[in-house]
């Protein structure tokens, strides 16, 4: 009895940690999945999360209004993924490395500036309480849900229908099929890259917005550890499909939560391996749905990281 | 499909042109545009210190002070230039098969942990001669297989190598804390959580004269070994080929698999033995201080040498010397402590936009009669 309730535990706290965890990832991976549709990669939206997480907090402080900082931190994103589509399209420019780079200087920036916001707590997002029926406290609290996360679920649909069903959506991926193609229709597809890069940017921001405004809730140099990076790897997993990356996000959510769960009910004996767990599951999960002989199925075929 | 015909029509006419003064025009281009790129960013920086209400000339002279200035900063500044010379040709060799590793720091960490780990049962009464050898080898071996599985991954699975290598350090650190801070744990230290001293008669020593250890020397001595590996010797110039262009260095009949294995396990070799220096030339046991960001900044220098392994130790030192002083100046101006970080991203962000310049200036050229 005890130890089932243990495992109930464990499970409810894994179920509300997917919610809570997964939203970061859920809409850095929307951004990154318009990025690669268009052709390009974007690896920096590791900095720019934590960035966007510095600028939210700041902002969210500075003016006392916590949706303030999110659009701050939206706006934020925008910049870095104006900056790194602007840059991409000069000749001889390398995507992947300039990802690398706007990652060292995106989370530098955001350790400069965000120092003196190290100490002072921001007002949070709210939360919807969706738990009112049920007595249970624990119950209560795992459906206590950002709107955020309802936000980025309706962005994964919206995104899925856009690919499949607008102009918009068939313009993106043909620019990301065959660029010769799309240039051949009209469009610039340099512009087409940059407006991409620019909006998921913007969405990454927001992801950092997240995790520096409700949970973990507050600004700390250690906030994102590679989530911004797993994203990536998450939309290569979710095959560029919006809806996978939104049922793939709950899964790493709950592989993340999967530590501080176990915890929770005092089992602290390899908290670190259970900590790893998101990376663990990544790297496995890149192992088992890559291929080295053919090209990936809804692979982009311009993204130079699965040429 | 545009773009190699172009190349074509450009490589054509240089040859005409003469090989000595192709071959010098390209290595002046290879420096200046680096060297350009330094600048521009500091007066980026420059600009950005002013929005702060900073003076930029004190900034810089304060880390020209801190990092090169005196005898005792020089020393300073070599001591952090040592690992990054390791950390730098992690990163450098793949790059010459084409591949992007950033997990350097996983290696080291990771190859500095195992050297501490296997110290444990010998200290004191272990003798150094056999201690230290089988730090370094151990540590060298940890490091080779880490990013050799980055490599095998990346042949045999096409698991993208850039951020396969990234979760791994993420792993590695996990792996480190789990020790560190339960069975391995030296209980002497209530404090930090760190493996138990390996006892100062394993410890490296100092070069005679200066303050310096002996990881300095390996690491210039490994990385002209892997210049001459690299330029010098059938498997570098299979790898070269391979980095140019798989396809035919497939119809060659290259093992392109081996070569992609071996360099990600002598980039991680280099790495892991960067680890080893750190514990038993600077630490003396493994803990988190091990993560010190070497490993990224070895990104920096490797991408600053234009992945070439013998500019990667003027680049170390340079970049080791901004480390160095970078406490300092930033004691000094009350800046925070991310500040070098920052000029870091920035050098790195403004090099990478830079390469846009190469083959722009036709006095790069050597065509006779061009300026």
């Amino acid at each position: 009895m005890n130890a089932e309730s243990g495992i109930d535990v464990v499970l409810l706290a894994m179920f509300a940690g997917a919610i809570r965890v997964s939203t970061p990832f859920l809409f850095v991976s929307l951004g990154e999945c318009l990025t690669e549709k268009s052709g390009r990669i974007n690896l920096g939206l590791e900095g720019t999360l934590v960035f966007g997480a510095m600028a939210a907090y700041a902002i969210s402080y500075q003016t006392g209004s916590p949706w303030l900082g999110v659009l701050a931190a939206g706006c934020g994103g925008a910049l870095f993924g104006a900056f790194h589509g602007y840059v991409c399209k000069l000749p001889k420019v390398n995507d992947i490395a300039i990802g690398i780079a706007m990652m060292l200087f995106g989370t530098g920036l955001a350790f400069f500036l965000g120092k003196p916001y190290i100490q002072p707590s921001a007002p949070h997002l709210p939360s919807l309480d969706l738990g009112w029926w049920s007595s249970n406290s624990s119950v209560k609290s795992a459906l206590e849900v950002n709107p955020l996360f309802f936000v980025g679920a309706a962005l994964a649909v919206v995104l899925w229908w856009a690919f499949r069903n607008t102009r918009y959506g068939l313009i993106v991926r043909m620019t990301g099929d065959s660029a010769p193609a799309a240039l051949a229709m009209g469009y610039s597809v340099n512009w087409v890259r940059f407006i991409a890069t620019t909006i998921g940017g913007f969405s990454a921001g927001v992801g950092g917005a997240f995790l520096s405004l409700y949970y973990p809730g507050a600004w700390s140099e250690g906030l994102s550890s590679g989530q911004g990076l797993m994203a990536v790897a998450l939309v290569i997993f979710a095959r560029w499909n919006p809806l996978t990356c939104f049922a793939a996000a709950l899964l790493f959510g709950a592989a993340g939560a999967l530590g501080p769960s176990l915890q929770s009910v005092g089992i602290t004996q390899g908290y670190y391996f259970f900590n790893a767990a998101p990376y663990v599951l990544t790297l496995f999960i890149m192992i088992v749905s890559s291929s080295p002989k053919r090209s990936l199925k809804g692979a982009p075929a311009e993204l130079s990281i699965t040429k | 499909m545009t773009v190699t015909s172009d190349t074509k029509v450009a490589v054509l006419p240089e040859v005409a042109g003469g090989d000595w003064t192709r071959r010098l025009g390209r290595s002046a281009e290879a420096i200046l545009i680096p060297a350009f790129a330094i600048v521009a960013s500091a007066l980026i920086f420059s600009i950005f210190l002013l929005l702060l209400n900073q003076s930029p000339v004190e900034f810089f002279s304060l880390l020209w002070r801190g990092g090169f200035g005196t005898s005792f900063s020089w020393q300073n500044s070599l001591v952090r230039a040592s690992p990054l010379i390791f950390t730098g040709l992690c990163v450098a060799v793949p790059a010459r098969l084409g591949m992007v590793i950033i997990g350097g720091e996983g290696a080291l960490v990771l190859g500095g942990f195992v050297a501490a780990t296997i110290a444990i049962p010998f200290i004191g009464w272990g003798s150094p001669f056999v201690v230290m050898p089988l730090m370094a080898a151990a540590a060298i071996a940890t490091g080779a297989v880490w990013i050799g599985f980055v490599g095998v991954l990346r042949h045999y699975r096409g698991v993208n190598e850039t951020i396969a290598s990234l979760l791994l350090y993420y792993i590695a650190v996990a792996i480190m804390n789990f020790f560190v801070e339960g069975v391995l744990r030296d209980p002497s230290d209530p404090n930090k959580p760190s493996t138990p001293q390996i006892g100062d008669a394993n410890m490296v020593g100092n070069i005679p004269g200066i303050d310096v250890h002996w990881g300095l020397v390996a690491g210039i001595v490994l990385a002209i070994a892997i210049w001459l590996l690299m330029n010098r010797t059938k498997f570098g110039f299979a790898a070269r080929i391979t980095g140019g262009n798989v396809r035919a260095a497939r119809a060659q009949g290259l093992p392109v698999g081996r070569l992609i294995v071996t360099s990600c396990a002598i980039a991680g070799a280099c790495a892991g033995f960067a680890g080893y220096f750190e514990v038993a030339a600077i630490q003396g046991r493994a803990n988190a201080s091990l993560a010190a960001g070497y490993g990224f900044t070895g990104i920096l220098v490797a991408f600053l040498a234009k992945q070439n392994p013998l500019a990667v130790i003027p680049v170390s030192i340079f970049l080791g010397g901004i480390a160095a002083a970078g406490g300092l100046v930033e004691r000094r101006m009350g800046l925070p402590d991310a500040t070098v970080q920052v000029l870091q991203g920035l050098m790195f962000v403004v090099l990478l936009v830079s390469d846009t310049l190469y083959g722009r200036f036709a006095i790069f050229r050597g065509k006779a009669g061009s300026r």
